[in-house]
């Protein structure tokens, strides 16, 4: 007799979509063909092959022989499937090996804790049939049971001798199926040392949903409401198409596949050509020429012509004033307030009056976000004038006429030839040498070097 | 019986036509610069009409939806052409750890990543040449959180010890990295995910404690806390938008809430999954977020249609998605699974393009690299593998 005790558990989840497949599999329409199996010289009722799974997955889900029998292997695996042949072995074996549907009763599912009485009474039966011939694990698990639930001891050896009685009264087929269904069970939960332990699920997580009413959040209103942007991720996906070297390729050979990295040493951003693909990319929205180092090195040089770097330099210290140490943003915000706000700055950038009140009553009290506003209003300026007619000026043009488009090479004649595998230095390391160097930081130069790739 | 009260005053606020979001914090204690709900309660109230009530504006809002006849991504996406044969390939594979890898992130220089493992340790690698550059041991075991930070001069990390401590990166081979380790984020539950912002300067972090935060490296201050999630945090990701003042966590309670950084407010919060949200990532425009779910499915939920627009699931698919990643172009989602297998992911047709074998236990990370070339996975199988 097994005693049970219900209680809440995230396990709960995890086991109910793996349930509904074994119960699928058992439906008697569509389920698996259930016939007699034989075992030596048994005949085991209401048993299946293990082609019978493989096959029936395959049809059921649409998919291919390696991921039936990986499904497959699983569902052994969690102890909702069972061997009859090399019980011990809880694997799928894509052969006419016998297999059984596990009892309902003994589903982890159900998550009865596997108490230790429980297992001291299989660990008797089990010894008591063997007279005494247990596997290693199993020996020293019954030896520690009998120490340490000592004072038990007379129920369990009493209850093991009753179930053995039990069961001697039953048909041979029967009893086979039983002790092949407990012995998946205790397997499960007692999984040799060495072997998968299907119970291990990492560090709790503590549901407060159970301990706490939660009332749903409702979210952005029906003010909010808009229809979805039909086509703004098709038209993304197809505008970066060419640029993903999952979908497209990679000129002129992905460095992960060949071992070459002409690819990397093409894209540095100390590079003096850069790709075409790269200049392209810059083109798309003005995001992506600003967060490529090169490309905002660039187009400073256009807005220098242009005599209106200060903007970028002005967006530059700002975004150093936000993503800075919280210790520095009083004397940064003061800096940036001399430089590119103050009447007569030499770098004067042109805020509107509202946005210029507003931070300026913002200085009183100096946070990372007292420039936000100002900021915004410069990044937008820029986007909406600098950006679309540097795009259009000689400078960019010329960018794209003398950008490099390497070939992609064609697959290697002798692909067994390895290439030998660059080191690249260590971006630390690059950090570290340039600070040796005293390299003066500017003010309004990007906080954050990228690390540079050399080959 | 505070949270009672919170959400009726929020339920109420937003009735009387006021945009946004109060969240109701937790902890009363913690000083929050942002708007607090007012607490009033009718006399009237009580649990059963305040869940009513909230029952009652969902449905409304259902019903509003439905109204737009919106439709699914898939659907909008049927004249497009579907995708070819995919094959992908293990190129590399990482040996190193003594146990299972919970978590990896990538360095920009596009081929170091640091990992880290159940058993503390927390590793550098040069992914391309499988080179160990540095190696660090926590004092503490499931280090569930690590990150590089975008200058590629340290690390950050953390798990069961419930803080974020960050390693700068010394190339004295004698040096003991755990030496100048920094400890910045403290949290009352593990450390679920950790994420430099644009800078080394601040470290955005998720918990076990049910709340995000923002911290300031240099002096290990709190700059902003993010209350609102029922259950532990279990990740977040920060969004790729010009104004760069977003992210989205997801967690146990099965939401995912998007958060603005300045204020600390939840502006936007989707539940739709059936179970625990264990990976949270942005489409590359920002405009929309997977997430990976212990429900066997992933999904896409759309920002400014402020909706789920996509369901990955297949029937043959019954373990959870524990981490998930586009890749560059955001027509491919990755997806890590707990039944060891990598389910590839047509974005807009919704299908899946291809499945990926070859860990021989859980896949517990999975991120796609800087430039897109390759993608790289994390499993209890003790290995990285490096995918192209």
């Amino acid at each position: 007799v097994f005693t049970f005790i219900l209680k809440f558990q995230h396990d709960h989840k995890v086991s109910l979509p793996m349930e509904q497949v074994i119960v699928a599999m058992q439906d008697p329409d569509l389920g698996i063909k259930m016939k007699n199996q034989r075992l030596l010289i048994t005949v085991i009722p209401h048993a299946m092959t293990g082609n019978d799974i493989v096959e029936w997955l395959m049809k059921k889900y649409s998919i291919m022989e390696e991921e039936a029998l990986h499904v497959g292997d699983l569902l052994v695996r969690h102890g909702y499937i069972y061997p009859l042949k090399e019980p011990r072995n809880l694997v799928l074996r894509p052969d006419e090996s016998p297999y059984r549907f596990q009892t309902p009763y003994f589903w982890s599912s159900q998550q009865w804790p596997a108490s230790e009485l429980d297992y001291a009474i299989y660990l008797t039966k089990k010894n008591i049939r063997k007279q005494g011939q247990l596997i290693d694990y199993e020996k020293e698990n019954y030896n520690l049971l009998h120490k340490r639930i000592n004072h038990t001891w007379d129920f369990v050896v009493m209850q093991a001798k009753e179930q053995l009685r039990a069961s001697k009264q039953r048909r041979k087929a029967d009893r086979i199926v039983l002790e092949c269904q407990e012995q998946a069970y205790w397997l499960i939960n007692r999984p040799p040392p060495g072997a998968f332990d299907i119970r291990e699920h990492g560090p709790e997580r503590r549901n407060r949903l159970t301990s706490r009413v939660q009332l749903v959040r409702l979210h952005s209103f029906i003010i909010h409401q808009k229809k979805i942007h039909d086509r703004t991720f098709i038209k993304y996906s197809e505008q970066y198409f060419s640029h993903d070297p999952m979908m497209h390729g990679c000129p002129p050979s992905n460095p992960w596949i060949t071992d070459d990295i002409t690819h990397w040493a093409l894209n540095t951003n100390t590079v003096s050509t850069p790709t075409k693909l790269r200049v392209e990319r810059w083109s798309f929205r003005f995001m992506e020429l600003l967060s490529d180092p090169l490309g905002r090195l660039k187009f400073m040089e256009y807005l220098e012509k242009e005599f209106s770097a200060e903007n970028l330099c002005f967006w530059e210290a700002c975004e150093d004033i936000r993503h800075g140490e919280n210790s520095r943003i009083p004397q940064k915000v003061q800096e940036v307030y001399k430089q590119f706000l103050a009447p007569g700055a030499s770098k004067w950038v042109n805020v509107d009056s509202k946005t210029m009140e507003k931070t300026l009553e913002g200085l009183r009290r100096p946070n990372r976000f007292v420039m936000d506003d100002a900021q915004m209003h410069i990044y937008f300026l820029m986007k909406k004038d600098s950006y679309p007619r540097y795009l259009k000026s000689d400078l960019y043009k010329n960018l794209l006429v003398k950008a490099i488009a390497p070939q992609e090479t064609k697959r290697s004649v002798f692909p067994f030839m390895r290439r030998h595998r660059h080191s690249s230095p260590n971006p630390a390391l690059v950090a570290q040498a340039l600070e040796e160097d005293g390299k003066a930081k500017r003010l309004g130069s990007p906080r954050i070097t990228s690390p540079a790739t050399s080959p | 019986k505070d949270d009672v009260i919170a959400a009726a005053s929020a339920a109420r606020a937003r009735r009387s036509g006021r945009v946004g979001l109060a969240t109701a914090s937790r902890s009363t204690s913690d000083p929050h610069p942002a708007e607090m709900a007012t607490h009033e309660l009718h006399p009237n109230d009580t649990l059963t009409t305040l869940k009513m009530e909230s029952e009652n504006l969902k449905a409304k809002l259902e019903e509003e939806r439905a109204k737009l006849h919106d439709v699914e991504l898939h659907q909008v996406a049927e004249k497009i052409e579907a995708l070819g044969q995919f094959v992908m390939k293990t190129r590399r594979t990482l040996k190193g750890h003594g146990n299972k890898v919970l978590c990896m992130d990538w360095c920009k220089d596009k081929r170091r990543i640091v990992s880290s493992s159940q058993d503390g340790k927390v590793i550098v690698w040069d992914a391309f040449t499988t080179n160990k550059e540095h190696a660090v041991t926590m004092p503490c075991t499931w280090v569930m959180a690590c990150a590089y930070a975008p200058s590629g001069c340290a690390v950050a990390c953390g798990g069961l010890d419930n803080k974020c401590s960050v390693y700068p990166l010394s190339l004295d081979k004698n040096e003991n990295l755990a030496a100048k380790k920094k400890s910045v984020a403290m949290h009352t539950n593990y450390l679920s995910a950790c994420s430099f912002t644009n800078s080394d300067m601040q470290i955005l972090t998720s918990s076990g404690d049910g709340t995000c935060a923002l911290w300031d490296v240099e002096s290990g201050q709190l700059l902003q806390s993010f209350h609102g999630h029922g259950a532990d945090v279990l990740c977040l990701d920060l969004a790729p938008s010009e104004t760069g003042n977003t992210f989205v966590s997801g967690g146990c309670d099965k939401k995912a809430n998007v958060w603005d950084m300045r204020s600390g407010q939840c502006i936007q919060s989707f539940e739709t999954h059936e179970s625990d949200i264990n990976s949270v990532r942005y489409y590359p425009s920002g405009d929309a977020f997977a997430s990976g779910s212990d429900d066997a499915t992933c999904r896409l939920y759309d920002l400014r249609a402020d909706r789920e627009v996509a369901i990955y699931s297949k029937e043959s698919i019954i373990f959870g998605a524990s981490s998930v990643d586009f890749s560059l172009s955001g027509r491919l989602l990755f997806g890590g699974y707990n039944d060891y297998t990598i389910n590839v992911w047509d974005v807009l047709k919704g299908n899946r393009v291809s499945i990926l074998f070859g860990h021989e236990n859980r896949v517990s990370t999975l991120r796609v690299s800087p430039d897109g070339t390759a993608f790289c996975s994390g499993s209890w199988d003790h290995t990285l593998r490096i995918w192209a």
